[in-house]
């Protein structure tokens, strides 16, 4: 179920180089919110919304960690505590519930909706990539909820240089992992289900689209999924975010 | 009589407020924050003959105070939407309007006698699609094929049929008195306006389909002023539609010569955004002491 709520900002900072964390008061969306749903942001002077993934929600509050893309999300950066923004959501179909120990890769602006998973997760493991040092986020956060956490950058400014690939195949073979959870880039995505399909593990991964509606009516956010004889699209705001890798078609 | 109350082509509307086709899909999604009886009408999501899978993403782009879209009509076929979704869609006490697009003129008339049977209460004839290569747009920039269309579907017919124009015409009086003739029972416009945006950084258009239907806002201004020009060509009663987002949009749109009004891109904003403009609608009518909505049909003041 989803709803409307103009929610007071308590804070919006910019955490590292273009990305802000938001903290919302809400009573009633931070209530329903799960990990991997998202919810649909006005941005003042903006025809859309814009869509941003749940990075936590709890107790009155709604946590939103977002990169600034584009003019709405510039527009939304600029708002002040005080001020208020116009929430619908939460929206889609967020990560399934899952035991034992998860595994959460986030690559990018992909990291915050990670945190959410991790910290539902009875027992998890992260694996983060970022651009460089510049650009990582959430670092300490992880590090105090995960039971172990490895770090790449494309340039080696932090943690080890290179994609999340190896390290997350190294903490499948060395942990007994559960399931995957990830949440990044087409490619680091696409790549992780290859590994996940030769290690045999679960993964689930958070896909991205140009969206309009965010509820479904408009099918402006489709994505090839596989079916038995062929390929349909789905909604990713309604079907999605969240899709089991194997049944998303990579080649496209 | 209930003072918001139109009666349209023969068809009663509880109010003056529907939702355009392709904004809404079959209801399901935006009945789950408000009933649907609270509307007038609905415009459901664009069918054709079969189900078709619409173009490659991404379908949508923002632009100043508007969007451009290009799904390619996305939608289960005729038959799906009969066995799936309109079942649902009757429980609502509303008016269901099915929008449908052929490639050819006996799929027109087919999907009207199919759809006429089903049970809609209307339909809504697309002939101004611009992101489909067959059928749509290719139907309505001439007058003698739009005419043709609109004749075929009104024979299959066994309700009331809406023509719905295209804004991409020489001159749309032309049309308007086309489709009129042909037997249309009213007329729907504007659909979305051929449009295009550019990513500079990559120098491809963001729409995969390249050029895509804009709408919103922006288009408001437009769209009023082919309402008034359609309205001055015919006697039958026009849906106007483009850009409507708030009550006083929607009070342009009759004063200009509509009967009904259909809020689409709004939606978008604000889920809630049909409802509110019927309630602006209903705030002007008690501001101005306006008794019936009808009397603002076509109550422009031209200077």
């Amino acid at each position: 179920m989803a709803l409307t709520e103009i929610c007071r900002i308590i804070r919006n900072e910019r955490i590292a180089e273009g990305v802000f964390d938001m903290r919302l008061e809400s009573l009633e969306i931070a209530a329903l919110a799960s990990a991997g749903q998202f919810v649909h942001v006005a941005c003042p002077g903006y025809t859309l919304r814009r869509p941003i993934s749940v990075c936590s929600a709890g107790e009155g509050e709604l946590r939103l960690v977002y990169e600034v893309r584009g003019r709405g999300t510039a527009a939304l950066s600029k708002l002040l505590p005080g001020d208020t923004a116009d929430i619908l959501g939460p929206l889609g179909r967020g990560y399934p519930e899952l035991s034992g120990h998860i595994l959460a890769v986030g690559g990018g602006i992909g990291a915050p909706p990670m945190l959410g998973l991790a910290a539902s997760a009875d027992l998890a493991s992260a694996v983060l990539g970022f651009r460089n040092a510049g650009k990582a986020i959430l670092i300490p956060e992880f590090e105090s909820i995960c039971a172990r956490l490895e770090v790449a950058t494309d340039d080696g400014s932090l943690g080890y240089k290179g994609t999340v690939l190896p390290a997350a195949e190294k903490i499948l073979s060395e942990e007994n992992i559960s399931a995957v959870c990830a949440c990044g880039p087409k490619i680091m995505l696409k790549n992780l289900a290859a590994l996940c399909a030769e290690k045999k593990v679960p993964l689930y991964v958070s896909l991205e689209e140009r969206m309009g509606c965010g509820v479904g009516a408009c099918l402006v956010c489709s994505v090839k999924i596989k079916t038995a004889d062929g390929w349909k699209y789905e909604r990713v705001c309604r079907d999605g975010p969240v899709f089991a890798a194997e049944e998303v078609c990579w080649d496209e | 009589m209930n003072k918001l109350e139109v009666e349209f082509a023969g068809v009663k509307f509880k109010n003056p407020v529907t939702v355009a086709s392709g904004t809404f899909g079959f209801g399901e999604e935006y009945g789950e924050f408000y009933p649907l009886s609270e509307l007038g009408g609905i415009c459901v999501k664009g069918l054709t003959r079969h189900e078709r899978q619409g173009n490659p993403p991404p379908r949508i782009a923002e632009t100043p105070a508007g969007i451009i879209n290009s799904v390619g009509l996305q939608n289960p076929g005729v038959e799906g939407f009969i066995a799936r979704y309109l079942p649902e869609l009757k429980k609502a006490d509303t008016n269901i309007i099915a929008n449908i697009s052929g490639n050819t003129v006996e799929e027109y008339a087919e999907m009207a006698e199919m759809l006429s049977e089903a049970g809609v209460d209307m339909i809504e004839v697309n002939i101004s699609c611009p992101n489909v290569k067959a059928g749509g747009l290719a139907f309505g920039t001439v007058p003698e094929s739009a005419a043709e269309v609109t004749g075929a579907v009104k024979r299959a017919a066994k309700v009331p049929v809406m023509v719905k124009l295209s804004p991409n015409v020489r001159d749309i009086a032309e049309i308007a008195r086309a489709v009129e003739a042909a037997g249309a029972d009213a007329i729907s416009l504007i659909n979305t306006i051929l449009a295009m945006r550019i990513d500079t950084a990559t120098r491809r258009p963001i729409l995969k389909n390249n050029t895509g239907g804009l709408s919103g806002p922006a288009v408001l201004p437009v769209a009023v002023r082919m309402v008034w020009q359609a309205a001055a060509a015919v006697k039958i009663p026009i849906m106007g539609m483009g850009g409507v987002s708030c009550g006083d949009d929607a009070v342009q749109m009759l004063l200009a010569g509509a009967s009904l009004v259909s809020v689409g891109t709004a939606c978008f904003a604000d889920p809630f955004a049909p409802v509110k403009v019927r309630d602006g609608i209903a705030e002007y009518m008690e501001k101005y002491g306006v008794s019936r909505v009808g009397e603002l049909t076509g109550a422009i003041i031209l200077n």
